[in-house]
């Protein structure tokens, strides 16, 4: 019990890690059409340059300077490079993104190692946040922080990590920040206008360029926060952004591309997905023994049966891809049926 | 009307030219380069040329981006692969020349199966599910050792005995005719492909997909036949790959090999047909002889990549059909010391960029070999400051001189294009 619970927090938490990579992602998407490649990238990037400047001036100023960074980066990228190619149409636009995720590999390479580099979170996020003891004599109860070992010696003790527990906060912080953006400020009003009407925005005077460079902007900004706090609770190395990248898309679609809500739900959905049956060793053959049906080694496709949950997870985000794919081809919450 | 009756068809001297020309140069390349290194170089380079070109069908043809081409030429080399060696114990009779078509099959079978999916959608949507669907099989690729033998791979021998006519497809030169045979097949099937009409029609979903739904035509099921066959060849192509390196791993349907395929196709060139002859020829050059030359490879790639998206989108072809236009209007020559010019520029500039990004990686990885490093002939201390000084100098001469060069030549380019269009005109009003 005590265990399912800490499960089900970890894959919310990576829910909400991802949905701050894919808000940025859809958020672009749905105002440039430009699928950002190398989203990925600066989720990475975002991780380094926060390591690297957590060197020097500690964590917290990190957690500013870091996305501010990798913001930047992105506007001058969207200013130099992509529009550029936007007369070209979409796909040299997602060439030119998926040339620039190289890029962003390479450079980290080079100035980084290709190693992975020790970041750690600061000593208030080092400790759990919460454990919870279960005793065979009161049941469940939750103490803040660790216990303490004379509780432990007699109880089972499930911790839950603070870096995880501050990325969950940090990604409903935004998640509620990006909704008043968007709903209640001048800016979120225009960057809605440009949105849906960009040559009226146009007309009346906004500079819609401008704003599709501040939006880029601050996509890569959210993913360059998702990277310092990812970094700090997973492994800072260049292999992290192959490893989330393709899980984004599969969010955004399966979400519906360009719906914010869209991406939220499918972000929690993927990140439950690729946690929770990582704990469950049972596989087809199990099922069919249940139901009373004897598998043998020599019986049909006994290698997929013999396959347990936990080793089919890395393969269940695609899965749900397809299957949505199928019943529903505009995703959970999208609207344009292309 | 009258006209319409009488058809005058002289023999099209060009394409056999075209054609003709093709074939000689796979006939001649390995008598040209001999050596076996350059053996290996060709075949896998007729192996590229005919999935690039497969590739292109779909980015080129059928404005498809996908990221997982490589899931079809990997599937495709794997149930290759799986042929052989059952033609090895007997089981199966079948020559070995025409094991690659196994792979074509079973390519544009999971083409049917996954295109199904894939070509629902159109654009953006479907690069990203193309991206799932390549991840997806990559995965399963490591949790089925029984079919894809784990991080080993599959590995099999391609000489069964009884050699027929003395072919054994023991030397690697056999192998290369084999291959040279299917590349020069392949290509003019492919070639075939764009005039029919379905290849049209493909032409024009790409274009314009509303206008082809509202006439009549179903796009999605448009997309999904030039998937199916984009996988047919691309399964040929991985079933010589299978026969070629008597292997197949995992990483053969992987997102890295997806990658090289839309990166070089686009390098060749996927507006033209023969794009991607060009782009195969790149790709086997850059995997196998540059990352052999320098650690930093991929970081070149990366900015030439960028840098033909911004400049030239048309890639290399698209470089090569603007100068034949030149040509064929003779505004070629006086273009050319423009050319030269920059080309210096360029070269200088290279010179000191690339010496500042060795002596960066020298740095990085070879720690241990000193500071010390050979660049081009020259002997380079990553650590001094000299060194630093005079790449950096020799990148700001060459930018500058690059600027000055290009904006002379822009203006004789600009000169050129605006005396062929007022030709053009001249010609259409006689």
């Amino acid at each position: 019990m005590d265990q399912t619970v800490i499960n089900i927090l970890n894959g919310l938490s990576s829910g909400l890690l991802l949905f701050m990579l894919s808000s940025g992602l859809t958020l672009i998407f749905s105002m440039m059409g430009v699928l950002n490649f190398a989203h990925a990238g600066f989720y990475m990037l975002g991780a380094y340059v926060g390591y690297a400047t957590s060197r020097i001036v500690g964590f917290w100023p990190a957690l500013l300077v870091a996305p501010l960074v990798v913001g930047g980066c992105g506007a001058v990228f969207e200013r130099v490079c992509l529009r550029r190619v936007h007369k070209f149409g979409h796909v040299p636009e997602l060439l030119i993104t998926f040339g620039l995720s190289y890029l962003i590999l390479e450079v980290v390479q080079v100035v980084w190692g290709r190693a992975p580099v020790a970041f750690d979170p600061p000593a208030v996020l080092a400790q759990p946040a919460f454990t919870l003891v279960q005793t065979a004599a009161t049941g469940l109860s939750l103490v803040f922080g660790r216990a303490d070992a004379a509780t432990c010696a007699h109880a089972v003790c499930s911790t839950f990590p603070a870096t995880r527990a501050f990325m969950m906060f940090v990604a409903l912080l935004m998640l509620l920040a990006l909704w008043l953006l968007l709903r209640h400020t001048r800016v979120g009003l225009v960057i809605q206008a440009a949105l849906t009407h960009p040559e009226m925005a146009e007309a009346l005077g906004h500079n819609v360029p401008r704003v599709f460079m501040l939006v880029f902007g601050a996509g890569c900004a959210l993913a360059g926060l998702a990277g310092v706090i990812g970094g700090t609770t997973f492994v800072t190395e260049p292999a992290m952004a192959a490893s989330v990248g393709s899980i984004l898309f599969v969010v955004v679609v399966v979400g519906g591309t360009g719906s914010l809500v869209g991406a939220f739900v499918g972000s929690l959905l993927i990140g439950l997905l690729q946690t929770v049956p990582l704990t469950v060793d049972k596989s087809l053959v199990d099922a069919a023994s249940r139901l009373g049906w004897v598998v043998s080694p020599h019986s049909l496709a006994y290698p997929v049966m013999k396959l347990t949950l936990a080793q089919v997870t890395p393969i269940l985000p695609y899965l749900l891809l397809v299957v949505v794919l199928i019943v529903r081809p505009r995703g959970l919450f999208g609207t344009r049926d292309d | 009307m009258i006209e319409s009756s009488f058809h005058f068809r002289p023999h099209n001297v060009g394409r056999w030219l075209v054609w003709g020309g093709y074939a000689s140069l796979l006939l001649l390349a390995p008598v040209v380069f001999s050596s076996s290194l350059s053996q290996t170089l060709l075949s896998q380079m007729g192996i590229a040329i005919i999935a690039c070109l497969s590739y292109n069908m779909l980015l080129g043809q059928g404005g498809m981006l996908s990221f997982g081409h490589a899931v079809y030429s990997g599937l495709g080399g794997f149930l290759a692969v799986h042929a052989l060696n059952k033609v090895g114990d007997g089981s199966l009779h079948l020559p070995v020349g025409l094991v690659p078509l196994v792979g074509g099959l079973a390519g544009l079978f999971f083409a049917a199966l996954f295109g199904f999916v894939t070509t629902r959608k159109s654009g953006t949507t479907f690069a990203m599910i193309t991206l799932g669907i390549g991840e997806l099989v990559y995965s399963m690729s490591l949790m089925l050792p029984e079919f894809f033998g784990g991080e080993a791979g599959v590995s099999t021998n391609r000489v069964v005995p009884p050699a027929v006519l003395g072919i054994s497809f023991g030397p690697q030169i056999q192998v290369y005719w084999l291959i040279a045979l299917y590349c020069y097949v392949c290509t003019a099937l492919m070639f075939a492909f764009t005039r029919t009409p379905l290849g049209r029609m493909l032409n024009a979903v790409r274009d314009n997909p509303e206008r082809v739904a509202f006439i009549g035509y179903d796009t999605q099921r448009v997309r999904w036949f030039a998937f199916m066959i984009a996988g047919l060849f691309a399964g040929i192509a991985g079933g010589l790959a299978g026969i070629n390196f008597e292997l197949a791993t995992a990483e053969v349907v992987g997102a890295q090999r997806s990658g090289a395929y839309l990166l070089f196709t686009f390098l060749g060139g996927s507006t033209a047909f023969f794009g991607p002859i060009i782009g195969g020829v790149l790709l086997v050059l850059a995997t196998v002889v540059l990352s052999e030359l320098t650690k930093a490879w991929l970081l070149y790639l990366g900015l030439v990549f960028v840098l033909m998206v911004m400049y030239a989108p048309a890639g290399v072809a698209g470089l090569v059909l603007a100068n034949l236009r030149l040509a064929a209007f003779g505004r070629l020559r006086a273009l050319l010391p423009g050319y030269l010019a920059l080309a210096l520029a360029v070269a200088v500039a290279f010179a000191g960029a690339s010496a500042m990004v060795e002596m960066l990686y020298h740095l990085q990885l070879n720690e241990a070999l000193g500071p010390v490093m050979k660049f081009g002939g020259v002997s380079l201390n990553a650590k001094g400051a000299p060194a630093w000084i005079g790449a950096a100098l020799l990148l700001a001469v060459g930018a500058a001189a690059f600027e000055a060069a290009r904006r002379r030549l822009r203006v004789r380019w600009d000169a050129a294009q605006a005396e062929i269009e007022r030709e053009l005109k001249r010609r259409g009003g006689a």
